[in-house]
């Protein structure tokens, strides 16, 4: 368990990829640096959807947590 | 007693719905058993597929414009009419000022989609867009005079209309050009949100090989931040910036403001069970079309095949049967690529698209469509 505590959390669970993704970007477009954004997706496609935008659009990963039936994924905004 | 089934919105879901309703429900109807309403906030259904062609001077807004009373059926009562709040407890619909209230028995909200450029920076000054009457004639009456320079269509808001519309402009644009002499002269740039050129990988992996062949110059994770009108340059979230001449945009879409504030969903969009199309949040509420977040695309035929499970199920539910008809996420879409040649896509929850081969003659059936497309309206076909 990671002891993050994000400023927003979006939940994504159920939706298809690229919806995790799309929702993820929404959030971060209107967050301000520094923030910490917490992506819940139980879409396997998010594992590598996600840290692949993260380094693309330089904000940084800080964990992703293995859940029962999902992941989190926190997300600082750069 | 009298069961009333109220719709609110007018484009395809709810006018072909209405139709439908009127004609499964004709018994029930011509006994007062049942009223059926639809509400709009204007007097015209419109089809917004006819906007991919206004920007080649090919169609005119007009074309895909029809008054709604020419459209439904006499059986339904036709409200022109702004709803401002849903109460989903009590059942009931307020208007602005003095107009009354609506009880209802069993509401659709088939409210659609609408544009939200002021979401990014500059965008409405700097970027043009075919997804509504009057960007499709602003942007007509750019393309039409441009004859070089660099041509960017970006694709910032996903989900929106039509998924496959990005990628038949360009396709369209690009032989356009190529027909009048002046491809050499102007470059044209796409860009996608995500590491694709589509969100379906499927008809992502058959449209990139195209866009390479043709000279096509892709620019993925591309989210756009901001569009600075005076420098012409569009910056991304991921840091790119994008020199342009003429910028085509596919904006932010969102919902309407109503349904979250009646707690249905966020983003303007219904929380629905995915097949049965009904309100997770509320009682006798159920959503189609754009407005029902099912995770399907924006597109019309998939409002089309909504408006028949729904259709069914509201009319098993009013004679005091089980509703047992269900959506299977069944999608069709024709996909121009070219001004001469179009692919054709048909998919659902369990099964991918595999998009056809191009030819002339799925770019005639597209055509076709977009002709007899007032018969779905009306609900005969």
């Amino acid at each position: 368990m990671t002891d993050i505590e994000p400023d927003e959390t979006v939940d994504a669970r159920g939706a298809a990829c690229p919806g995790p993704l799309m929702d993820l970007i929404g959030q971060i477009r209107d967050a301000e640096a520094g923030d910490v954004v917490r992506l819940l997706s139980d879409t396997d496609q998010s594992l590598t959807d996600v840290p692949e935008w993260a380094e693309e659009a330089g904000n940084e990963l800080l964990a992703i947590e293995e859940l029962d039936d999902h992941n989190a994924f926190y997300l600082e905004k750069a | 007693m009298t069961e009333h089934v109220v719709i609110v919105g007018g484009g395809t879901g709810g006018t072909v719905l209405a139709n439908d309703l009127a004609d499964r429900l004709d018994v029930e109807l011509a006994a007062d058993d049942v009223r059926i309403t639809l509400i709009n906030d204007g007097p015209d259904h419109v089809y917004k597929p006819v906007w991919l062609y206004v920007p080649f001077g090919q169609r005119e807004p007009a074309d895909g414009r029809r008054p709604l009373d020419e459209l439904v059926d006499d059986a339904v009562d036709l409200r022109i009419d702004r709803v401002t709040a849903i109460d989903t407890e009590a059942q009931r619909l307020r208007f602005n000022g003095t107009a009354p209230a609506v009880d209802y028995d069993y509401l659709v909200l088939a409210t659609g989609s609408t544009l939200e450029p002021e979401r990014i920076p500059g965008l409405a000054d700097g970027g043009h867009d075919y997804y509504s009457e009057s960007g499709s004639t602003a942007l007509r009456d750019e393309l039409l005079g441009f004859t070089e320079g660099h041509l960017v269509l970006s694709v910032i808001g996903s989900p929106h209309m039509c998924p496959a519309a990005p990628l038949e402009f360009v396709f369209m644009a690009d032989d356009w050009l190529r027909e009048r002499g002046l491809r050499d002269d102007v470059d044209i740039t796409y860009t996608y949100p995500i590491q694709r050129v589509h969100g379906n990988p499927h008809i992502a992996e058959w449209a990139r090989p195209i866009m390479d062949e043709r000279g096509i110059e892709v620019e993925t994770f591309f989210n756009a931040e901001e569009v600075d009108p005076d420098s012409e340059t569009l910056t991304s979230m991921e840091g790119t910036d994008l020199d342009y001449d003429l910028l085509v945009t596919i904006p932010p879409h969102g919902g309407i403001d109503l349904i979250e504030e009646a707690g249905l969903g966020d983003d303007g969009w219904v929380d629905v069970d995915k097949h049965t199309l009904e309100a997770e949040a509320a009682e006798n509420v159920y959503a189609l079309g754009d407005t029902a977040d099912t995770g399907v695309p924006n597109a019309g035929s998939v409002a089309h095949y909504q408006a028949g499970v729904v259709g069914q199920r509201l009319a098993s539910e009013i004679r005091g049967r089980p509703a047992t008809a269900t959506y299977d996420g069944k999608t069709l879409c024709f996909i121009e690529t070219g001004m001469d040649a179009a692919s054709f896509v048909e998919f659902d929850y369990e099964n991918q698209p595999s998009p056809a081969p191009p030819s002339e003659k799925l770019h005639w059936s597209k055509l076709a469509y977009n002709e007899s497309y007032w018969l779905t309206a009306r609900g005969l076909l």
